[in-house]
């Protein structure tokens, strides 16, 4: 780390960002804050309402359940993400022409837009035209994303491992590159097996960047809108409607103002607050020396 | 095992491959051919898809749209965080620590909540329906994340660089400009490379921010998804055509994708 | 404790290596005394670690025998050869103590844990790291983790051999000496076989018993670091040892001597003849064995170097640049210098090796 000096000027080279961040950041969050204290029946007439919305949403049954859904969701992808991506990346060859191609190929699923990820892995997994639908129907189970709230879930969270795995591929790699050969040859001669390598070598080098890699994947699980809304439309039923979709569901399909910006505000509150503590749980040992 | 290794990512590579090429193969069918025959190649093999999309103004100017506002946001975002990145790489300042994770928390703003004040924002200020409107939308997490990526490439560059230049007599516009930026063109390419992915990816901001003259080709696709029914062979290869501006990135960048998060701070 | 011999080692990188350039290690006989504190010295890129990984079992030589006690050992794997080996960086585990870091080559081999207890305190208490024990090996300063990688070797009992990568590079200077010392005491408490990679010469000199000098992929000398000054075997051993190096100067051989130009410098030159001299021969001579004297060679000097106890002149000789030691005390006279090269200390050199010369 380098040591840096005190200089109150630098505060002119952070001021295009803070200007860009602010105008982005700050006016809209301040709309919302502003909506979320008041009740309005159009025509831009407005009545205060305090914390009338903000009671009525934490004591929604519809809030919780897509908080419930929210949850579990984003435990799921990443109980399953997180592991897969550094067993593949543990598994990747580590020098030569096929790194390039492995990581050019595992990133492309990244760079495709989200609304396409939806569309594809809807004519992916229909049941009549899709060869992942037709597969699974073939080898004689009942399989129809459209209907079934089980195999709904099931397909967005599948598609979610498609999308994201990679990214956690990316950077356990990253990781794993920057140990240098010392560390296992020293194992060797110790007698370490290959489980030692891993849980003492290879598991602690990479923390710092599996903390970034859950950090993400927590923050835009938890954002997700897009790829299920396009491949599900948050159903069938309320069976994958996630935060993002709901809000979307409250704000422009009811246009119910007050209520969509409070959610707005405590669905943000818990991302801060649940990032916060992911944080500060994985770095906790870090401190300790 | 040790020999078996090469398995598990190439399970996952076909894996990944799978939804894609099931997209291409459609893309290449005629709609009846989709919605008659299941085959795992297309049988009457067709470019009517492709050819449609070349030709149709509505479509094509979708993917310039797009890009437009992806390269215009890439730009807007590193050229703000570099001077950014630096301040918060070499020096202590009020506030600073705060600062820096106040802007990190906006890469945390789920997008849906802020969909509608940006609309009303940007129709206030006349940028409605305009490039610009998307690329300054889109600051909101790129810039977080450019100043992060940037903020950890310059932290691994000596100080004793800036010092031997100020010495020499560089002012800093020209040190920063002449010598520290070329330290740093990897990081700078890292950066822009996840500027332009979560730019490129990003649909729900862009498309409430647009309706006619900046419509992103992903709009397009959905718009069209709902108007003219079941054209899945013209959407599967729209869809197919949205993949190769990533693909051409990320061959450029190959060498440094890895490195990009794992050098920012945590 | 054991004996390693190394018998017509070769190491290649490639697959298949084409030709004798395409080696990392080029035929390599040699053999390491039990107890024995050697330096393997050479600038970097010679093949040192080469060599040392294949010690180890790390790598596995192209061709050749490695022999520890006479028994073949190729096909061991590092943790089987009973060796250590200490890293130019520090490699701990970050996550256990510096205790359990002690004990963890113990655990895997299977030991109890009373005695794995005693052993560890034992060696803990000689680096001085006993204070420590309790604490994460993480957030030690680098040469408390570097005691650390030692220690995890020396615990082991009975350790054939304990190789060191260059181990000082990321110490402070005023904390190497210290660390030197203390490894010599614990060589000469407990005897083990060491062999220590370094390239430079200094650490090499002062720390071993006997300095092995590795060039291009060959051992080109073995010797007592006084063999290896007085008696350079390759000019590469002469450029290498010594401050500054040995002064080569091409030359033909003469009857009773060697020519350089046309100047005859008298030399039992006796071995030349019974070996043929084909090939490119040279003349080497230490700056330290070239003396002022009014019945030499005619020289030019271009410039002294005064390094305080001493001064360095640079000379020339016809078209040949040399450099002259000058004690305190020796006057240089301010024209027509000449010089005698000492017959006892000058050396010929065909294609690199010594040929003959120098006092017997």
């Amino acid at each position: 780390m380098i040591e840096r000096t005190t200089n109150q000027k630098a505060w002119w080279l952070v001021l295009p960002v803070l200007v860009l961040v602010a105008f982005n950041a700050i006016i809209p969050l301040m709309t919302v804050v502003n909506y979320s204290v008041q009740e309005t029946f159009g025509d831009n007439v407005f009545f205060w309402e305090g914390v009338t919305w903000y009671t009525e949403v934490l004591h929604s049954p519809r809030f919780h359940e897509a908080l419930g859904r929210q949850l579990m969701f984003t435990f799921q992808i990443l109980a399953i993400e997180i592991p897969l991506g550094v067993i593949v990346a543990l598994a990747m060859p580590r020098k030569g022409i096929l790194v390039s191609v492995c990581l050019v190929l595992m990133a492309l699923p990244l760079l495709i837009p989200w609304n396409v990820v939806g569309a594809m892995w809807n004519i992916f997994a229909l049941p009549d035209i899709g060869l992942l639908g037709r597969t699974i129907n073939a080898m004689g189970i009942d399989y129809n994303f459209t209907q079934q709230p089980g195999a709904a879930w099931a397909t967005v969270v599948l598609m979610d491992v498609w999308h994201w795995t990679s990214l956690v591929v990316l950077l356990a790699y990253a990781g794993l590159r920057s140990i240098p050969d010392a560390f296992y040859q020293a194992a060797h001669i110790d007698g370490a097996s290959g489980w030692q390598i891993f849980r003492y070598i290879q598991l602690p080098k990479m923390k710092r960047v599996l903390t970034i890699a859950v950090l993400l994947r927590f923050m835009d699980s938890f954002m997700i809108y897009t790829e299920p809304f396009v491949l599900t439309g948050g159903g069938p039923g309320n069976a994958t409607t996630f935060l993002s979709i709901d809000l979307v569901k409250i704000a422009l399909g009811q246009f119910d103002l007050g209520p969509a910006a409070a959610m707005s505000l405590i669905y943000f509150m818990i991302i801060l607050l649940l990032s916060w503590i992911f944080y500060t749980v994985m770095m906790r040992d870090e401190d300790q020396k | 095992m040790r020999r078996l290794g090469w398995l598990i990512p190439t399970i996952y590579i076909i894996f990944l491959l799978l939804p894609i090429y099931w997209l291409l193969n459609m893309s290449f069918k005629t709609t009846n051919e989709i919605l008659g025959t299941f085959s795992l190649w297309p049988i009457e093999f067709t470019l009517a898809n492709y050819k449609k999309i070349f030709t149709d103004p509505t479509w094509y100017n979708g993917y310039i749209n797009s890009l437009t506002y992806v390269v215009i946001n890439t730009v807007i975002s590193v050229t703000a965080a570099l001077p950014a990145a630096y301040a918060f790489s070499r020096y202590r300042f009020l506030g600073d620590k705060h600062l820096f994770f106040w802007l990190l928390t906006n890469r945390m703003a789920p997008p849906a909540v802020f969909a509608l004040p940006f609309f009303q924002l940007y129709s206030a200020m006349e940028l409605f329906d305009t490039h610009i409107a998307v690329a300054l939308a889109h600051c909101l997490f790129n810039i977080p994340l450019a100043v992060w990526i940037l903020e950890g490439f310059m932290s691994g560059v000596p100080k004793e660089l800036d010092e031997t230049a100020y010495i020499d007599g560089y002012s800093f516009p020209r040190f920063f400009v002449k010598i520290f930026i070329p330290s740093i063109t990897a990081g700078i390419g890292v950066t822009a490379f996840f500027c332009f992915m979560f730019s490129w990816v990003e649909l729900l901001l862009a498309k409430t921010l647009t309706s006619v003259v900046a419509k992103p080709i992903a709009a397009t696709m959905t718009r069209t998804a709902s108007t003219s029914g079941y054209e899945l062979g013209l959407l599967a290869a729209a869809g197919a055509l949205t993949i190769i501006p990533g693909a051409i990135v990320i061959w450029f960048v190959r060498n440094y994708i890895a490195k990009g998060f794992a050098l920012g701070r945590v | 404790m054991a004996e390693i011999t190394l018998r017509n080692l070769r190491h290649s990188y490639l697959d298949i290596p084409l030709s004798d350039a395409d080696y990392a290690l080029k035929k390599i006989d040699l053999s390491w005394q039990d107890g024995g504190a050697y330096a393997l010295l050479g600038p970097s890129g010679c093949g040192k670690t080469t060599l040392l990984n294949i010690i180890s079992g790390l790598l596995e030589p192209s061709e050749g025998e490695v022999l520890f006690d006479n028994t073949n050992v190729n096909a061991l794997a590092p943790e089987q050869r009973n060796i250590a080996q200490v890293f130019q960086f520090p490699v701990v585990y970050d996550t256990m103590t510096v205790y359990q870091n002690l004990a963890f080559p113990l655990k895997n081999r299977g030991m109890g844990s009373s005695e794995i207890d005693r052993r560890v305190k034992e060696v803990s208490g000689m680096l001085g790291l006993a204070d420590i024990l309790g604490k994460r090996a993480a957030g030690l300063s680098a040469d408390n983790k570097q005691k650390i990688s030692l220690a995890r070797g020396l615990v082991r009992p009975d350790v054939n051999v304990i190789m060191f990568d260059e181990p000082l590079t990321v110490i402070d200077p005023h904390l190497k000496w210290q660390l030197r010392s203390q490894l010599k005491q614990l060589h000469q408490r407990y005897g083990f076989t060491m062999i220590y990679v370094t390239h430079d010469q200094t650490e090499a000199l002062t720390f071993a018993d006997q300095v092995v000098v590795m060039h291009d992929g060959q051992v080109v000398q073995v010797g007592t670091s006084e063999a290896l000054f007085e008696t350079p075997e390759h000019t590469f051993v002469g450029h290498f040892i010594g401050s500054p190096g040995m002064n080569v100067f091409p030359c033909q051989l003469d009857a009773g001597g060697v020519r350089i130009d046309d100047h005859h410098i008298a030399l039992d030159v006796s071995p030349a003849t019974t070996h043929g001299t084909d090939g490119n021969l040279e003349l080497g001579v230490r700056p330290e064995y070239i003396h002022i004297d009014p019945s030499g060679m005619p020289v030019e000097i271009s410039a002294v170097i005064d390094v305080g106890r001493y001064r360095i002149l640079d000379a020339t000789l016809g078209r040949h640049s040399f450099k002259i030691y000058c004690p305190e005390g020796v006057e240089i006279p301010q024209s027509d210098v000449r010089v005698r090269f000492d017959p006892r200390h000058a050396h010929v050199y065909i294609d690199g090796w010594r040929l003959a010369g120098g006092a017997r």
